[in-house]
């Protein structure tokens, strides 16, 4: 019988900027169980790091949270009071970031920023919390971990700063760890190593995970449900091996194309999603992935498809949905999608600045 | 075993050397020690220019303007006294000697005192006033700024930061005389006494408040809008938002972590601000009427008292030099980033 | 500042990718926008008029001669007698020297900057150009000379060398005085565009055949580096009338009777109880001069600045 950790019910968080109103979570319902790893997965801008930065409080300015309601363990997190609010982060809700450099204080050694992660919340004393630094490092295979403690973020390789990371978000042992693309700022093998380590993690101190990435691989070895996200809204979740094989919104068809597959031939490159995500503060009618998705029809330039239940356990907010789609019109999508792919790489072979 | 002969032993200081500046502590004192070596190549540039400019002046100091001219005989004795009659670069050699004594010879203008009794004499004052002045700055000018960028785009912030502005623009002499007429002249009219007047007798325990004022005004403006950029800018660090996320309080994450580092690039302005506070202390010095050693400068200046200017010149060039060495040390301590080598 | 035809009349040069065509339009209208900086452009303009204009409107009874003593008014209150802001102890009108003042505080700043801009250009290109030693050499040289406190020289350079006669003539050691003193920036600024282009066309130069060096980096380094060497020396600007201010009144600047706004700060300051307002109004024009051409900087800065370029 799961136990609900975090039940978000129709979020909306918004950016009020001088340009106009960008709605960057639109109406977002997910829940994630104690115990269970969800990804949360799309391109940059499709709202899912605020989404988190919401569930934490944490919406940078101009940001604001609109509506909607973020239940931990039933209590509302929208509504805490600051006191509470200062206590429910790190605590019960731990967040880790992208860029374990720049999200390390530079100036500050490495033990103090994890002990003072437990002393914050009283919940160790100074003495208590300085061995436990100890073991957290070890915990997280830092090697050396007694002397590491004292050095600085700078004189950390990239993978163990991300370790340390992760123990300072799991040193209060809280409930749920939010994970923003943690492996992103680094390099493959590394990247492996701390996928490995948050599994590991997982199974032994049953800490409930929500990975954020848009590296559908990341997904595939960590998560057990999936929840798929663009221009701010869900629109399709269910189980990870469910939606790998069968995909039915468009979208997510595609995010999946981009992932190189072993058991895939050759011909079938690498390719992108053409088009550019929707401006936020002014998107598309109707459906908001329609000027981007091979399948489309009128029926999606009008109106809105709502999140309807496509499988057992999975929803897909689409009208015409993958399983409709003829093998004709896939292929045809392929091939489209592979020529712009490759009319991009010519033009960026002729453009030898492009990019720097 | 190969033998090597006839080669000097140069290498024998050099793996202790090696060894030292492997450590944090050795490299700190190697840094520490060429600093201070570079200082002296520094002085004598001072020593040098400044002599070298002394001795174009045309006419020589014993020229009388209205009055009787001295005789040749007196003349000729006087040069003898103080050394003139010698080719000039010997003068100079006698004169870097004397310096490295500590001695910076007699002054022209007070018959027999040494410049260094004179520079004695007013030295209290200018350090005591620009010592305030310096403690004045670093608290109200990091405070302002810390309070500006902790209140962007409140009227708090904008108070501060136009205050800032206009106060950076006013030069010393500006504003000390704008105090001394807005205060002085309404307190006169006001009392029909000289309260806050800049008398002649100055005892250091009057009247030091519009001095004071007057002197750190402007490193005051500059330091706030400095830490004010500083501060905005680290706020925005993504460690800033670690330190929200796990869940301290804001005192903490204020003091921690934002300050700590957003008062680093401040550090780093102290050395001009203490160079600023010595080249200032020459016009509120005379603004204020105070004795000490900036305005004898400008006595010296005024009167063409060589061996005055000369002496007061390295003395604040070395006092500016020692003080940006030890803002450079501070600094090595506060950012543990910062490489020795 | 040449102001060039906005972006939308002229094809991107792809070429010579330095060549940022739409820079000057961008940076005008940026400029434009900021309200301060305008502000302190109207001021200065205004300024440049009234030293420009004042010899005129002195010949045609505007405005009283700056050097006329009338007796009968000294130490006049403002408004008095014609005197609209006062007069000194010798009752020569306050407006006037006021006026006749901003063309020493002009002139000192502007041509300052004349000078500085060859010193600093030439050492700079030296030292980025040549490298190695020449260049650690100039640069430990560039270290001494900030060494030396830059009020502290120049009183010594006045003390030494003080010309009597026009003020043109004793505005000479000043100008080299105050030059001397300011021109680290703009050498350090030059070096630092040179080393960045030597290090691009360092690439360029493996694929392109072989057009001499230096032209190249001259080539580039005018366009690329004219917006922060302009502001370099617009702020110049106030720290050289600043300087020129100080000298004055301390009283080794330019000798009375030429007026200048140093000078009028120290009389107004000796006669205080007698006329307590005649020091206002040089302090003021002081401050708020430093002002304007601060605003004008940090204005042409956020400007030019080349993170918005794109």
């Amino acid at each position: 019988m799961a136990q609900t950790l975090l039940q978000i019910e129709d979020l909306h968080t918004q950016f009020f900027t001088s340009r106009g109103v960008v709605h960057a979570v639109d109406g977002v319902n997910l829940h994630i169980d104690a115990g269970e790893v969800l990804g949360v997965v799309g391109e940059s801008g499709c709202g899912k790091t605020i989404t988190a930065l919401s569930v934490l409080r944490l919406v940078p300015d101009p940001g604001r949270i609109v509506s909607g309601r973020i239940l931990f363990r039933g209590i509302d997190v929208t509504k805490m009071g600051d006191e509470e609010i200062r206590e429910f982060r790190g605590n019960d809700v731990a967040m880790i970031f992208q860029d374990p450099m720049t999200s390390l204080n530079p100036v500050t050694r490495i033990g103090p920023q994890i002990e003072e992660a437990m002393t914050a919340h009283n919940r160790f004393t100074q003495q208590q919390a300085r061995t436990r630094v100890i073991d957290l490092l070890k915990r997280v295979r830092v090697p050396g971990a007694e002397s590491r403690v004292n050095d600085y973020p700078h004189q950390f390789s990239g993978g163990m700063r991300q370790r340390a990371m992760i123990a300072m978000g799991l040193a209060n042992e809280p409930a749920l760890l939010i994970a923003d693309e943690p492996t992103t700022a680094l390099d493959v093998t590394v990247q492996a190593q701390i996928i490995q380590l948050m599994k590991q993690l997982n199974r032994e101190l049953g800490t409930a995970m929500m990975l954020i990435t848009h590296n559908m691989a990341l997904v595939a070895s960590l998560c057990t449900r999936i929840v798929v996200m663009y221009a701010g809204r869900i629109v399709e979740e269910g189980p990870v091996d469910q939606i790998f094989k069968n995909p039915q919104h468009p979208y997510t068809w595609s995010l999946l194309r981009s992932v190189p597959r072993v058991d895939e031939a050759r011909k079938d490159r690498l390719v992108s999603i053409r088009g550019l995500p929707p401006d936020l503060s002014n998107p598309p009618p109707g459906c908001k992935f329609h000027p981007r998705c091979p399948f489309v029809i009128d029926h999606c330039k009008q109106e809105e498809p709502p999140l309807g239940e496509v499988a057992a356990n999975q929803l897909a907010r689409c009208w015409v949905l993958m399983r409709t789609v003829s093998e004709e019109a896939i292929d045809h999508a392929r091939a489209a999608s592979l020529a712009s792919s490759e009319a991009a790489q010519k033009l960026k072979q002729t453009i030898p600045d492009a990019g720097r | 075993m190969a033998v090597i002969e006839g080669r000097p032993r140069r290498g024998a200081l050099l793996p202790w050397f090696g060894a030292l500046s492997g450590t944090r502590g050795g490299a700190l004192a190697i840094f520490v020690g060429r600093r201070i070596l570079w200082m002296i190549p520094i002085v004598f540039f001072v020593i040098v220019i400044t002599f070298f400019l002394m001795h174009q002046a045309a006419g020589s100091p014993w020229d009388r303007t209205g009055g009787r001219q001295l005789s040749q005989s007196v003349i000729d004795n006087l040069n003898a006294k103080y050394g003139l009659d010698k080719p000039e670069w010997q003068q100079f050699l006698i004169y870097v000697w004397d310096v490295i004594h500590f001695d910076f010879g007699l002054s022209y203008q007070y018959e027999g005192k040494s410049v260094t009794s004179l520079l004695g004499e007013g030295w209290r004052y200018t350090a005591v006033i620009g010592g305030l002045a310096f403690l004045l700055i670093v608290p109200v000018g990091v405070g302002l700024g810390v309070l500006a960028a902790l209140r962007q785009n409140t009227r708090v912030d904008y108070a501060t930061m136009g205050f800032a502005t206009i106060a950076a623009s006013f030069p010393n002499f500006v504003v000390g005389v704008l105090m001394v007429v807005v205060l002085s002249v309404t307190m006169y009219k006001l009392t029909g006494g000289s309260f806050f007047l800049p008398s002649s007798d100055f005892a250091l325990d009057d009247h030091l408040i519009m001095p004071v004022i007057t002197l750190s005004l402007l490193p005051i403006a500059y330091t706030a809008r400095l830490t004010r950029a500083s501060t905005l800018d680290t706020i925005r660090q993504d460690y800033v938002r670690t330190a929200w996320a796990k869940g301290l309080s804001e005192r903490l994450v204020v003091i921690k972590h934002i300050l700590k580092n957003s008062l680093i690039p401040v550090v780093t302005t102290l050395g001009p601000t203490f160079a600023f506070l010595v080249t200032g202390s020459v016009i509120v010095e005379t603004v204020f009427n105070i004795p000490g050693i900036g305005r004898a400068f400008v006595v010296a200046v005024e009167s063409r008292d060589y061996p005055m200017i000369l002496g007061t010149t390295v003395l604040f060039s070395v006092v500016i030099a020692v003080a940006n060495l030890i803002v450079d040390v501070a600094y090595v301590f506060i950012d543990p980033r910062v490489r020795l080598t | 500042m040449a102001l060039a035809q906005p972006a939308v009349d002229q094809p991107i040069d792809w070429e010579v990718a330095e060549k940022q065509v739409g820079l000057w339009g961008d940076a005008w209208q940026r400029f434009r926008r900021n309200r301060l900086a305008v502000l302190g452009g109207v001021l200065v303009l205004f300024l440049l008029l009234v030293a420009v204009l004042s010899p005129l409107l002195v010949h045609f009874g505007l405005i009283q001669d700056p050097y006329h003593q009338d007796v009968a008014n000294i130490e006049a209150t403002p408004g008095m007698a014609g005197h609209p802001l006062g007069s000194d102890e010798l009752g020569r009108d306050t407006l006037a020297r006021l006026m006749y003042g901003s063309q020493i505080s002009l002139t000192v700043g502007l041509l300052v900057q004349a000078i500085i801009f060859p010193i600093g250009l030439a050492i700079g290109l030296t030292a980025g150009y040549a490298g190695g030693r020449i260049d650690n050499l100039l640069m430990r040289f560039t270290d001494i000379w900030y060494a030396f406190p830059d009020l502290l020289f120049v009183l010594v350079v006045v003390s030494v060398w003080h010309p009597s006669g026009s003020p043109f003539f004793q505005l000479l050691p000043i100008f080299g005085a105050i030059a001397l003193v300011n021109w680290v920036g703009l050498a350090r600024l030059i070096r630092g565009q040179v080393l960045s282009i030597k290090e691009k066309e360092f690439i360029e130069a493996a694929r392109s055949s072989g057009s001499a060096p230096i032209k190249l980096v001259l080539k580039h380094l005018l366009p690329n580096s004219l917006g922060p060497i302009i502001v370099t020396l617009t702020f110049g600007i106030p720290q050289a009338i600043f300087l020129e201010a100080v000298l004055s009144f301390l009283g080794v600047g330019i000798q009375p009777p030429t007026p200048t706004w140093g000078q009028m700060v120290f009389d107004g300051y000796e006669a205080v109880y007698a006329n307590p307002t005649s020091a206002v109004f040089p302090a003021l024009a002081i401050g708020c001069t430093l002002l304007a051409f601060s605003f004008i900087g940090d204005g042409l800065r956020d400007a030019l600045d080349p993170r918005m370029r794109r």
